[in-house]
């Protein structure tokens, strides 16, 4: 099956003070149609700038699209007309970010705000546009729908604030929301919930989801793929169990082991240090040839400096980069 | 709750306003030279608001009668007997009367404020003149910040080139000495109240447009111009409808301080002889006029100087009353 998005070899940089710095690298995933697709890694990774390239809101300058196709629809999104693309924004591709309460405009009701997408797009009046909007407050499960949309984002708490970006952003019943850490600035309750709701959404209006997060938990809660990020490149591309249960590539084994909390029974009773990766991520500048996590790798061997391993399918499905991992399999 | 649920940020803005006692009362005050300018025909003027005369009720003021084309009122008045009657407004000259029998009169019964080297009632002139004050601060205002805001927008949200060209036009346009500029400008246009208005708005914008440029480059960074942009929307639109809204505040400010400015502008260019052209009244053409009397006629002088000085003081307690009330931003939340 042709899937609904398909990103390859995408390279943004950016020019920046210190010099040109490549936040993404080379990343390829596809999403299929009704797919929950993760993205995971730690801050400064990338994971933004892909979610942000494929709607183009990348600032150009300092920011720059180097290179990749973006298939959507039949068309290569990094090479359509300004025009073009912005009516793909919101009506077929949406997307929520990670600060609820910045993300809407302090100077209106968030019913009116939700009510101009409607009436922009769908060029409804005035008046079916905020009964749409009320309608919407109502199914992303806030109480009290007709006061609430007369209300201003600063009287909101930030997880209603989040529902009513989720509100505005599936107004029009898009194909794909791009969802880039969206209970990041939200405690854990309501993490559960906003979760609970775009999963909800997403299935009952058959959207494909595309979760961008550096939060395992959440991954496993949502998501059915994973892929994984470091120093601007996808390291590891697989079904979420496998990655849990399974994961190949060095970093991410690493990434499981520090995660608090796992086998809590069998240390149950001891305290115990969390678990970390040794080293530090390279800066983005002045990233070393080769393998950007060779530094940090308990199975670095000399080839590793040499040259860049590249994104291979080592199980059915289950892609890596790693040369060591290759190795061992075979 | 309901109080709270309700609070927006003008309100909340109008409501700090009001808390501060001076700029209320001075807010206050500028209604009230509003409507004195508004009203002054009907405040300052020499023919009778109702008239009864030979059993017949007349309105003067708000209608012209075909019999009373040449008639001078006052005699009128003085001869009417019985039942007739007259009932003059407050002040009973016209600005543009003269009375050769009282040139040069002190502030008395007759003459409030006292009259000019024409015989003209001073407080009338000053009536009519504030006419020209207040829509002189007003309009130009009005012209430059539309302009501040377009050019302002414009730069602050494309940048690049284009924000390089806009701000150096911004540095050169600063580079003049706005007063002779303005000066230089009226001396090509024929005199009139509109031409300073505009000489005044085409040369003023530059404080405005840095002030939006400034805003448009800080908001433009924010969320949620990204989640408009994510939805979809067109720049106009966000430029328009999300960013300005935004960015309005501050300009609040720097146009009532603007209003101050260009009362004092047009006197002074009134006062230099470059302002509106006679006999219109205006602050500025008065102390104009009292130079020559200066050493013994003070009221000619004094009352439309205290007149510029009270609107301009006003104006400016107004706009720091504006500024504090919008500078604790959302503090309240």
């Amino acid at each position: 099956m042709e899937p609904l998005l398909r990103v390859e070899d995408l390279k943004v940089g950016f020019q920046t003070e210190g010099g040109f710095l490549r936040a993404v690298d080379g990343v390829d995933f596809a999403v299929n149609k009704k797919e929950r697709f993760g993205i995971i890694g730690e801050s400064g990774c990338g994971k933004s700038v892909t979610a942000l390239s494929i709607l183009r809101l990348i600032q150009e300058p300092p920011g720059k699209i180097l290179s990749g196709k973006i298939w959507f629809g039949g068309k290569n999104l990094l090479e359509l007309g300004k025009e073009e693309i912005r009516k793909i924004r919101g009506k077929r591709i949406s997307m929520i970010f990670q600060e609820p309460v910045a993300s809407l405009n302090p100077v209106f009701t968030v019913g009116s705000q939700i009510a101009e997408v409607f009436q922009v797009h769908e060029k409804l009046s005035r008046h079916q546009a905020w009964n749409r909007a009320v309608e919407m407050i109502k199914q992303v499960r806030i109480p009290d729908p007709e006061q609430r949309a007369k209300e201003y984002p600063h009287q909101l708490s930030g997880g209603m604030c989040q529902r009513i970006m989720i509100a505005m952003a599936l107004a029009l019943s898009p194909e794909l929301l791009i969802a880039d850490e969206p209970t990041t600035a939200l405690d854990v309750t309501i993490q559960a919930q906003i979760l609970e709701l775009i999963n909800d959404l997403t299935d009952k209006m058959g959207m494909s989801l595309i979760l961008i997060t550096h939060d395992l938990g959440v991954i496993a809660q949502t998501v059915e793929r994973v892929m994984v990020m470091y120093t601007g490149l996808s390291v590891e591309l697989a079904a979420t169990e496998e990655i849990f249960d399974h994961p190949l590539h060095p970093y991410t084994i690493g990434l499981m082991e520090a995660m608090p909390g796992r086998d809590l029974q069998a240390k149950a009773g001891r305290k115990q240090k969390l678990y970390t990766i040794p080293g530090l991520v390279p800066s983005p500048l002045d990233l070393p040839p080769g393998c950007p996590f060779q530094e940090r790798c308990p199975l670095v061997k000399p080839h590793c400096r040499e040259a860049m391993p590249l994104l291979e399918e080592n199980e059915p499905n289950h892609w890596v980069r790693c040369f060591e991992v290759k190795k061992n399999e075979n | 709750m309901s109080e709270l649920k309700s609070a927006s940020f003008s309100r909340m803005v109008v409501q700090r306003f009001r808390q501060d006692r001076i700029a209320t009362i001075c807010f206050l005050m500028i209604l009230i030279l509003f409507v004195i300018a508004i009203f002054s025909p009907i405040l300052a003027n020499n023919k009778p608001v109702a008239l009864k005369y030979q059993g017949k009720f007349y309105f003067p003021l708000l209608f012209k009668y075909r019999q009373f084309v040449s008639t001078d009122f006052k005699e009128l008045s003085k001869k009417l007997t019985g039942p007739d009657f007259a009932i003059f407004p407050v002040v009973p000259y016209s600005p543009t009367e003269y009375d050769l029998m009282s040139v040069l009169q002190p502030p008395g019964r007759s003459h409030w404020l006292g009259t000019d080297d024409r015989g003209r009632d001073v407080l009338s002139r000053m009536i009519w003149g504030s006419r020209v004050s207040l829509s002189v601060g007003f309009i130009a205002v009005g012209i430059y910040v539309l302009i501040g805001i377009f050019l302002g927008a414009m730069a602050g949200y494309y940048g690049g080139g284009l924000d390089a060209g806009l701000s150096r036009l911004i540095e050169v346009m600063i580079c003049f000495p706005t007063f002779f500029l303005i000066i230089t400008i009226i001396a090509f246009l024929p005199p009139s109240i509109y031409n300073i208005m505009i000489a005044i708005g085409f040369t003023g914008w530059t404080g405005v447009a840095r002030l939006i440029r400034g805003e448009f480059l800080k908001i433009r960074q924010s969320a949620y111009v990204e989640a408009e942009k994510a939805l979809g929307a067109k720049d106009l639109r966000i430029i328009f409808r999300h960013i300005l809204p935004n960015a309005l505040a501050p300009t609040l400010v720097v146009a009532t301080f603007g209003v101050a400015d260009a009362i004092l502008i047009e006197s002074a260019l009134s006062f230099l002889g470059f302002g509106v052209p006679p006999p219109t009244a205006s602050w500025g053409e008065l102390l104009s006029q009292s130079r020559s009397y200066i050493d013994f006629a003070w009221w000619l002088a004094s009352f439309p100087g205290i007149a510029i000085f009270i609107t301009v003081t006003i104006y400016n307690l107004v706009g720091e009353g504006i500024r504090d009330a919008i500078d604790p931003r959302l503090k309240e939340t």
